[in-house]
């Protein structure tokens, strides 16, 4: 039995310690990280409205030219997974590459590309969503919830 | 009572068994280092021409054994027991090497820790006379660990400022009653601490208590100073980690000096992408029987106090909440 003394110096002990590891590791950077995600997401943001120009240019509507354009910026974050050229542009970037309909793409790719090592059954398909899953689960959440609370506003 | 010990926690071998031979096979990233003229075998492909990382991993280790067998000119019916563990689940790679080369075989966990973990106890069957010859081995893989601990590969990550490396490699030393130059004459069994770091992207800081707590032991044990040993080598604690360690062993009122070095700082000095050094068994090992056996055998450092670092948690344990409990083993290499 350890007695509540000691238990309370271990406390004290791991806080003093936890003290002297923070002002020791080094801040991220943040301005230079906030800038650079807000260059990178929004050059990939500018490849998506070139995208989507060339399918508005082709007669769709604004509305039609949505879902195209999606689908074109997820299969180009795919492919750049695939070819091992999106992880550099995530660890340079951060959220900048990550937030981004093609970081979403990235996820499912990473994730399949990993576990096809153990088979496209047990492995890819069991895991494919192990990062992307969770940004479904509560994306679709918080859009049932959001809808919720405009029905019972608005009636 | 026991005779072969001194102090709390340090292992004095009585016929202080010898370094046979070692070797040191190193991946591609550890190759664009400043160690890698100490590596016997360098691979430029980390896939070692296999199609998933862990077959590759075992590529690594089994060259090890293989080079450290073979400058031995023993075979490997001739090593009694063979030492080794690794950081995949269930130590396979290590498991899976023993089972090709038919070698008796004892698994060990201690994270990174391994390799010193490894030489401590090849070094007591050979002392107690247990042994004629015995293997401590130890590997690790960048894209095995990764995917095992962290994220899948090519996922979009930021590194964190305290992300470390992870090695890919193997080390194995063939330890023996004789035959070789380098005695190992001591060793220091580590305790478990933890002092209540969650984060899994703050390996060093994690870590530093334990070495200090480990260093601390064995030269109280010892009645030394940091000043007997020409180099005092950490495991993987990073240049982070390290910094942390020198501070605690001020605070503990041994500072150590200029004969300090951390191993995962030394791989990937000047390496671009490897956050603040390197990690995993494979790190201590590298350098260990690459860098400071050879600079030992060629008569340059004459005392190194080894102090190999490692993280024991899980990925379980970490989604679940839990802090990292860390151990510090330690060994001294004597010319």
């Amino acid at each position: 039995m350890v007695s509540p003394g000691a238990k309370k110096q271990k406390a004290d002990e791991r806080a003093k310690y936890q003290r002297l590891a923070t002002s020791i590791v080094p801040k991220p950077p943040l301005v230079r990280n906030a800038i650079v995600a807000f260059v990178v997401g929004g050059l990939i943001c500018m490849v998506g409205q070139g995208v989507m120009n060339v399918f508005t240019s082709r007669g769709m509507s604004q509305d039609e030219a949505v879902a195209p354009t999606l689908a074109t910026m997820i299969l180009i974050g795919a492919v750049l997974t695939g070819l091992s050229a999106y992880h550099p542009i995530g660890e340079f970037a951060g959220a900048g590459a990550a937030i981004p309909i093609t970081g979403f793409a990235n996820t499912v790719v990473a994730a399949a590309m990993d576990f096809k090592r153990e088979g496209y059954i047990l492995g890819m398909g069991a895991k494919m969503f192990i990062i992307a899953g969770p940004v479904l689960v509560y994306g679709i959440l918080s859009g049932v919830l959001v809808a919720l609370i405009r029905w019972l506003y608005r009636g | 009572m026991a005779t072969k010990r001194v102090g709390g926690s340090t292992i004095v071998y009585s016929t202080p068994p010898v370094i046979v031979s070692a070797a040191t096979v190193a991946g591609p990233k550890e190759s664009e280092g400043p160690m890698v003229e100490w590596f016997d075998e360098t691979v430029p492909d980390d896939m070692f021409g296999e199609r998933t990382p862990e077959k590759a991993e075992r590529r690594f280790m089994e060259d090890a054994i293989k080079i450290a067998i073979g400058n031995a000119q023993v075979l490997p019916d001739q090593v009694n027991v063979m030492f080794a563990g690794d950081l995949l689940n269930q130590i396979i790679s290590s498991s899976f090497t023993a089972e090709k080369l038919a070698i008796p075989f004892v698994g060990l966990y201690g994270a990174c820790s391994t390799s010193v973990q490894g030489l401590t106890m090849a070094s007591a069957m050979v002392d107690g006379g247990y042994a004629d010859l015995a293997l401590a081995v130890t590997s690790s893989h960048y894209q095995a660990a990764e995917r095992q601990f962290r994220y899948p590969i090519e996922l979009n990550i930021m590194r964190k400022t305290t992300s470390q490396y992870t090695v890919t490699g193997a080390g194995a030393a063939l330890v023996g009653a004789s035959g070789g130059k380098i005695k190992i004459t001591e060793a220091t069994i580590g305790k478990v601490i933890d002092m209540g770091i969650k984060n899994p992207h703050q390996m060093g800081p994690a870590m530093a208590p334990a070495a200090a707590d480990t260093i601390f032991s064995h030269l109280a044990d010892t009645g030394r100073n940091p000043e007997y040993y020409d180099v005092i080598l950490t495991g993987d604690l990073g240049r982070v980690g390290a910094e942390i360690l020198l501070e605690l062993m001020v605070q503990r009122g041994v500072p150590l000096g200029e004969n300090y070095a951390d191993s995962g700082v030394l791989m990937f000095e000047g390496v671009r992408g490897t956050g603040v050094g390197g990690s995993g068994c494979a790190c201590s090992a590298l350098i260990t029987y690459g860098y400071v056996w050879k600079k030992m055998c060629q008569n340059e450092i004459s005392r190194a106090l080894i102090v190999a670092t490692g993280a024991l948690m899980s990925p379980l344990s970490w989604q679940q909440g839990e802090s990292i409990p860390c151990i510090a083993n330690a060994v001294v290499l004597e010319a």
